[in-house]
């Protein structure tokens, strides 16, 4: 306690550090922790009563027993599927000399920066009643793609590329060196493979597990439109008992039962296999050699990972078709009514989405890295509580955030609902985690002692991070925009809960569109978005070279 | 414990003033677990001294340095700029200038700009701050180069941007850590003798940190020997060389050869049943064991026979200008003597036996 004391009289010598300490602080927790604790408040406190009668419905209640099951199967096969998937990926474009890498590396980002759904679209016009597949080709009558395997199939397509992206830094750090160590010492291919790089990338691997885990099990687009009456799961219930039923306390039940798993599996990640990742640090990524496959393997593996890739650009390519369709399934002529329903009706969703996204980016950005600067760099009472609450919604689905929120900002003292303001700050606070993660990394990276000679050259320490920090991890910050934009244009879950008659979303409008049996507009507003989000990646890249020019020169 | 001899400072004319200074690091895991880095220093220093804190590595001297630039939060004692109390003083409001052992020059400034750095935040116009760079730039031979990023700056110029830096701000206090420690050895030197000339000529009070015993004594107007935290002896660098505190001085500056005898009366003490002169004073009673420190340039061998002490020669080395001659005198241990124009007088065989004489003004009996 007399540290503590002795921090923050530290800390007020720098007044104006001091005073953006508790402001961060005091957001955190009305943006973060109020939210989630109104929920939980909300599922066990009903009209003033403590009650655990909600619970007791999981029990009795078949429908909400299933939701948990079905949800907690299909993360876990999709965490397995998605990870190998990830891992065959990331195995060929950082191991072998197989053509077309870069090709087959973009093809399989193109889902990350995709809306969530997309997947879920592209399914539905090739395997749905009317699916170019199902009914065109093969002439089935009732196939029926909703439930389960529908699901799954569309959620490996869209979570297989965050596992690729995640284990292809982990292979890229494992020099090959240590492969041709083991075959110098007499191993073969196959032991070098499963005595070295895979032990090494394994808690790689299972933290990529655990990230496709958490995605899957918050997914909520993909069910709403894929999983249908009879599979009920957790995301898409909670919100039919918020929306259809008009049931809060039962919808803030299954949240707090949804955010069980992903806490959990957060936890694991953060403190336990993240300890455990003893990659071998060789400064650069090595140019690999690729003596650990023979011909056939490499092949063979290039087979499948290129079928990924045929797939995505299937699927992609079926939504431009369908964007441009008259009624899929009938009539397949070419027409523009999809699109100009989309400038003329939607464009209204498409001002909110970009404005609320240009908004929020930089906020978070910043945020983010004052966040990683803080923790890294100063010292005050509460650093680890800060550090936690600030990546804390990284691990919440984005459901339980948008219940959170309009049950936390309903309500005097703070009342958001219908406002512009409500999505900024959810999208700020959901997006900020990596940005602070990436500027925790570099910033560890960065010699303490060039920012005390800031200090001691006269600059306070908010000068300090804008002259100094700030410049210095530039990198990080713009990848950190590009996350929290990516994010902001394609998020869903908890934005379907906050958007108004003022303020829409383009992502809500696609999936009332399928809702509607509109797929046509659903792929139209579909590839605006992807572009839009296209343009926005290339002018931050634009920024990037730009200020890159004066600092990327620089030797640490 | 050898004793603290503080180099009388009245408090009024003091410019930097330590007093009881004390920082014991507690580990953040076990709080009951500290590591004492600094304990109990008192100092006083004059405007325009330039003062070395020398001592091994890990003893504390960046630890004190830091608690001086205000990095560092000080668990016990005061630090006074002039008769100002600055414990409590931001690093930024401290006027203490510091250049860093990794230089720490800003990566994405060039050179201009970060000489400049603290003259913008103090908001001076452009035309004085375009003078003062330019100024200083030539006073540290960077004349020319300020347009450059630091990337493209060789080791020893980026030493002088983080000098200038400093100069530039008109400090009250200028702090340095080891800047010399990464640089080749005949830059070194180069840059020491700048450093003190600029330092002579700004007459900036200065702190400089170092563990290399040379450095200090060339550089010096005050040096202060440091030891696990504590300060072992203040003086000038003729005083720690020739009349060292302790054994731990005599033994870290320059090479020391220890004699262990008893003391005979308040002017001579008896060596290996010998008496030895010591004319500058032996303080303690009669009859009391002594050590006396002699350096290697104060012991003359006697080849031929003669000397008041005798010895057998265990090793011998010849280094051009002198030869070093290490014998073995009983109940001594081994001595080092330096033998001056070795090559014309020659050296010992190993095992021949020799006499050696200290010199008496040169003899030094440590305080007990
Ligand atoms: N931030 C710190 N936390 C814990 N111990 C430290 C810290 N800084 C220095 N120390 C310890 O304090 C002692 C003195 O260190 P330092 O002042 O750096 O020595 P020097 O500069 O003389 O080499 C060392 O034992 C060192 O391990
Ligand atoms: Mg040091």
């Amino acid at each position: 306690m007399r540290a503590a004391k002795r921090q923050i009289e530290i800390l007020a010598r720098d007044p104006l550090l001091l005073a953006v300490v508790v402001v961060i602080f005091a957001a955190i927790a009305t943006f973060v922790v109020y939210p989630l604790a109104k929920v939980f408040l909300a599922s066990v406190l009903v009209r003033g009563t403590w009650t655990l009668e909600h619970y007791e419905l999981l029990t009795t209640r078949r429908l909400y027993r299933n939701a948990l099951v079905n949800s907690l199967q299909v993360a876990t096969f999709v965490g397995v599927v998605g990870t190998a998937l990830g891992f065959l990926i990331a195995f060929v474009v950082t191991r072998t000399d197989v053509p077309f890498k870069r090709v087959l590396h973009m093809l399989t980002l193109l889902p990350i920066i995709s809306p969530p759904f997309v997947g879920a679209i592209s399914i539905l016009f090739l395997f749905g009643f009317n699916g170019l597949v199902t009914k065109q080709l093969l002439q089935l009558q009732d196939f029926n793609i909703y439930g389960r395997w529908g699901v799954i199939a569309s959620q490996i397509f869209t979570f297989a590329p965050l596992a690729y992206l995640s284990l292809r830094g982990v292979l890229q750090s494992i020099s090959p060196t240590l492969e041709d160590a083991a075959f110098n010492i007499g191993a073969g291919k196959w032991q070098a493979f499963w005595k070295v790089t895979f032990p090494l990338a394994l808690p790689g691997i299972f933290s990529a597990f655990l990230v496709v885990f958490i995605e899957s099990i918050s997914d909520f687009g993909n069910p709403l439109v894929l999983a249908g009456a009879a599979f009920p799961m957790l995301a898409p219930q909670a919100y039919l008992e918020i929306t259809g039923s008009f049931n809060l306390a039962r919808g803030a039940m299954l949240a707090t039962i949804l955010l069980l798993p992903s806490l959990t599996a957060f936890a694991i990640q953060r403190y336990w296999v993240s300890r455990r990742q003893y990659v071998t640090v060789t400064g650069k990524p090595t140019a690999s050699t690729s003596k650990l496959v023979t011909p056939f393997a490499k092949w063979t593996l290039f087979g499948i990972v290129a079928s990924f890739a045929l797939l995505v650009v299937a699927f992609y390519a079926v939504i431009v078709v369908g964007a441009f369709t008259r009624v899929w399934g009938f009539d397949y002529s070419f027409t523009l009514q999809h699109m100009n329903y989309v400038f003329s009706v939607g464009l209204d969703s498409v001002r909110d989405t970009l404005l609320i996204a240009i908004v929020s980016t930089p906020v978070s950005g910043l945020l983010g890295m004052l966040i990683a600067f803080l923790v890294v760099r100063r010292t005050f009472p509460g650093k680890a509580a800060l550090e936690f609450g600030s990546i804390l919604s990284y691990a919440v689905p984005g459901t339980v955030v948008g219940i959170g929120y309009i049950l936390a900002f309903n309500a005097p003292p703070l009342i958001l609902t219908g406002t512009f303001a409500i999505l900024v700050l959810a999208f700020v606070f959901r997006y900020v985690p990596v940005g602070i993660q990436n500027g925790i990394a570099v910033l560890k990276q960065i010699d303490p002692s060039i920012e005390e000679a800031a200090q001691n050259l006269g600059a306070d320490g908010v000068t300090t991070f804008r002259k100094i920090t700030l410049p210095l991890i530039a990198p990080a910050f713009f990848s950190g925009l590009v996350y929290a934009f990516v994010r902001a244009m394609t998020a869903i879950s908890a934005a379907i809960f906050l958007v108004s008659a003022n303020w829409n979303l383009m992502t809500v409008q696609i999936l009332n569109q399928v809702g509607s049996g509109r797929l046509g507009v659903a792929a139209a507003f579909s590839i605006l978005t992807i572009v839009l989000v296209m343009i926005a990646i290339a002018i931050i890249g634009f920024l990037v070279e730009r200020t890159g020019k004066t600092t990327s020169t620089i030797r640490f | 414990m050898a004793s603290q001899e503080p180099r009388h400072v009245d408090e009024h004319e003091a410019d930097l003033r330590i007093v009881g200074l004390g920082k014991t690091f507690v580990s953040p895991e076990d709080p009951s677990e500290g590591v004492v880095a600094v304990d109990d220093v008192n100092l006083s220093f004059r405007k325009g001294q330039l003062v070395t804190l020398l001592g091994p590595s890990g003893c504390g001297k960046t630890t004190l340095l830091r608690m001086i630039a205000g990095f560092e939060e000080p668990t016990a004692g005061d630090i006074f700029f002039g008769s100002a109390r600055v414990n409590e003083l931001a690093p930024n409001r401290r006027d203490a200038a510091m250049v860093f052992q990794s230089y720490a020059i800003f990566p994405h400034l060039d050179v201009f700009d970060n000489i400049a750095f603290g003259l913008r935040l103090k908001h001076l116009d452009r035309r004085t701050i375009q003078d003062r760079v330019d100024t200083v730039a030539g006073l540290v031979g960077l004349e020319g180069m300020t347009k450059r990023p630091p990337s493209q700056l060789s080791g020893g110029q980026q030493q002088r941007v983080a000098l200038a830096r400093c100069i530039v701000m008109e400090p009250r206090l200028l702090l340095f850590d080891e800047p010399l420690s990464n640089l080749d050895a005949k830059l070194r030197d180069q840059m020491r003798v700048e450093i003190r000339d600029l330092q002579q000529r700004l007459g900036i009070t200065s702190v400089y940190v170092t563990h290399d015993q040379v450095e200090a004594m060339a550089l010096s107007d005050v040096v202060v020997v440091m030891n696990a935290g504590r300060v072992e002896q203040v003086g000038n660098p003729i005083e720690v060389y020739a009349r060292p505190a302790s054994r731990f001085v005599a033994d870290f500056i320059g090479k020391a050869n220890f004699l262990e005898g008893r003391a005979l009366d308040g002017t001579a003490i008896e060596v290996a049943g010998v008496r030895v002169d010591v004319p500058n004073g032996v303080p303690h009673p009669a009859g009391s064991a002594v050590t006396a420190v002699v350096r290697p340039e104060a012991l003359t061998l006697h080849q031929t026979g003669g000397g008041s002490l005798r010895g057998r020669v265990a090793r011998t080395a010849f280094l051009g200008s002198l030869g070093e001659v290490v014998v073995d005198v009983p109940g001594q241990g081994s001595w080092l003597i330096d033998v001056p124009n070795a090559a014309e007088v020659g050296l010992p065989g190993v095992d021949d036996e020799v006499g050696v004489t200290p010199s008496a003004r040169s003899v030094h009996v440590l305080p007990a």
